[in-house]
């Protein structure tokens, strides 16, 4: 059979645990312990002095409401719509296409559709003739045009709208593999048992699309926490926008607290840890 | 849906891949428009008025506005990485699929955790390890940090492309005696070219159009700023020149663009086979 030699094969992975060591394993740990320890000069030892500021802060609080708003909007638009998505072009000859043009935006960066979003969102007082293609159209339909960046009351939806435009085209073709895996006879099947189209998709397809739907949900709720570049290119957490991602660069570059940045990042941490559990225990169940 | 009436189905995939497209329609169109002509009126005008287009945007950002040298920056940047990332992973993943690794079961678990792992968890750290190094705002420390980032997703995905292979062949040629060395590269990399090539297509776009890292180890500077922290300058500094701003966000898309058309086969493959990276 194999050469059993353990120690060669341990010299294959060498480089890759360096690295995972040097620049992930002992990095994460470090700023856990950092977290603990007050930021500026030489660190003191603060104990949850940090989180305590986190937690109670009002400022701070927005970033968590925020994150929050990510979470159930962008994760739920991104994951209806991809579904509706999918159903509607498997039944076009130019499924393809469509596919291709909800997806093209996964392609860029998320600072290029930073730009592209502020573009669309182009706000000039009533008086001026509006550039941006939804006062344009807010104009148009009879409304007043919106500073939809700077007013508090909208800007949370207009930055995860972009989100959402972003990464539906991921949820579209993760769901639409799901939606070929299914056998075609079980949806023949159900049709001679006279199920109609509605109470096939309720009854059959989405519960057999439910463990990729779980795969995608789980994967943009991870973004969901990590959102940054959308963020900092946008607003850099202005106006109410803030997220955790950005408040840990703020914490870091801009105030220069080393120990409130660390525990911004724990946090951040703390929150996706379950989600790392559940595709560890998928992982596990596959093999 | 087979019976319902076919129509209104046309008409809500035509919509909504209308809409889709018109954010980076309204961009391509506005970096093409004078200046005077971009600030005061809409880019949706530009076929109705006589028609006013220009080059000279790109001009401006290319050379004054330096994204000609955060083009080669951002190359600089994303090819090592991505050959490091391929070549570190394909040999540890090959051990974790075919070699006796003891406790290789576990401690791959322990990679499929840290693909979700968020980056801020190390920014402080290697940021000190790198200014202690006097790594800061050098390519070698991007290039170190973005392969370390890049390893647990490109190991995860090459593990199961490779532990999918036939077992059948692998294990005739180890009974004839082959060294794992020959196998790795006679029979494994062979194998897997299209599975390298969709982890290299994700890998190199992930880098390429990440902003964080390059902005934490390698600053603004505009000798080493890729195109994304470039163009997150220019935000920051012309917020409303939308000429420039227009024109830059375009030349950062034109690879991805270019890759993307291209290569969709393998792009697609990598996203279903890693669903998993955040």
């Amino acid at each position: 059979m194999r050469p059993r030699l353990a120690t060669i094969a341990w010299l294959w992975v060498l480089p890759a645990f360096v690295l995972l060591g040097v620049f992930l394993v002992y990095p994460v740990v470090n700023t856990v312990y950092l977290s603990f320890f007050s930021g500026r000069g030489a660190p003191v030892f603060v104990g949850l002095d940090n989180y305590r500021y986190l937690f109670t802060h009002p400022e701070t609080l927005v970033v968590f409401r925020n994150n929050l708003l990510w979470l159930v909007l962008f994760t739920g638009a991104s994951v209806g719509l991809g579904l509706i998505l999918a159903v509607l072009s498997n039944q076009v000859r130019y499924e393809a296409v469509a596919k291709a043009i909800i997806f093209v935006p996964m392609a860029v960066s998320f600072t290029a559709a930073a730009v592209i979003w502020r573009f669309m969102y182009i706000y000039r007082p009533g008086q001026f003739e509006q550039t941006g293609v939804l006062n344009a159209a807010m104009v148009a339909l009879g409304f007043d045009p919106v500073p939809w960046i700077t007013n508090t009351a909208v800007n949370n939806y207009a930055l995860i709208a972009a989100g959402i435009w972003m990464w539906t085209g991921f949820a579209l073709v993760v769901i639409s593999a799901g939606l070929k895996g299914i056998p075609a006879e079980v949806l023949e099947a159900a049709r001679v048992d006279g199920a109609n189209e509605v109470q096939i998709f309720w009854r059959v397809i989405l519960p057999m699309l439910r463990s990729v739907m779980l795969v995608v949900a789980v994967t943009l709720t991870i973004n969901s926490l990590k959102v940054f570049d959308l963020v900092y290119v946008m607003t850099f957490g202005n106006y109410q926008t803030d997220v955790l991602a950005n408040r840990m660069f703020k914490e870091m570059f801009t105030f220069g607290n080393f120990g409130r940045a660390s525990a911004v990042a724990v946090v951040l941490l703390l929150a996706i840890i379950p989600l790392m559990a559940l595709n560890i225990r998928r992982f596990r169940r596959e093999q | 849906m087979r019976h319902v009436s076919r129509g209104p189905l046309h008409v809500a995939i035509i919509v909504i891949c209308l809409l889709w497209m018109l954010p980076s329609v309204g961009l391509f169109v506005s970096s093409l428009r004078p200046r005077d002509v971009i600030a005061t009126t809409g880019w949706w005008t530009s076929f109705t008025t006589p028609f006013e287009f220009t080059l000279t945007n790109y001009e401006q950002v290319v050379s004054a506005q330096g994204m000609g040298q955060s083009f080669i920056n951002s190359l600089i940047i994303s090819v090592p990485v991505t050959v490091f990332v391929v070549i570190v992973a394909a040999f540890a993943a090959y051990a974790f699929s075919w070699m006796d690794l003891p406790g290789g079961d576990t401690i791959f678990l322990i990679v499929v955790g840290l693909i979700v792992v968020p980056i801020q968890l190390t920014l402080i750290p290697v940021l000190q390890m790198f200014a202690s190094s006097g790594l800061t705002g050098t390519f070698p420390a991007v290039w170190l940090a973005h392969t370390a980032y890049g390893l647990p997703f490109a190991v995860f995905l090459l593990r199961n492309f490779f532990i999918a292979l036939p077992k059948d062949l692998l294990e005739s040629a180890f009974l004839e005696g082959a060294s794992h060395r020959r196998v790795f590269f006679r029979i494994v990399m062979p194998l897997s070219v299209p599975s390298l090539a969709a982890l290299g297509i994700f890998q190199f776009l992930w880098v390429w159009n990440d902003l964080l890292v390059a902005l934490v180890y390698l600053g603004g500077s505009r000798s080493v700023a890729p195109m994304t922290v470039t163009v997150s300058n220019l935000v920051s500094s012309f917020g409303s020149e939308w000429h420039l701003l227009t024109a830059a966000a375009f030349v950062s898309m034109l690879l991805p663009l270019a890759i993307f058309f291209a290569l969709q086969r393998y792009f697609v493959e990598g996203i279903l086979a890693g669903a998993v990276k955040g």
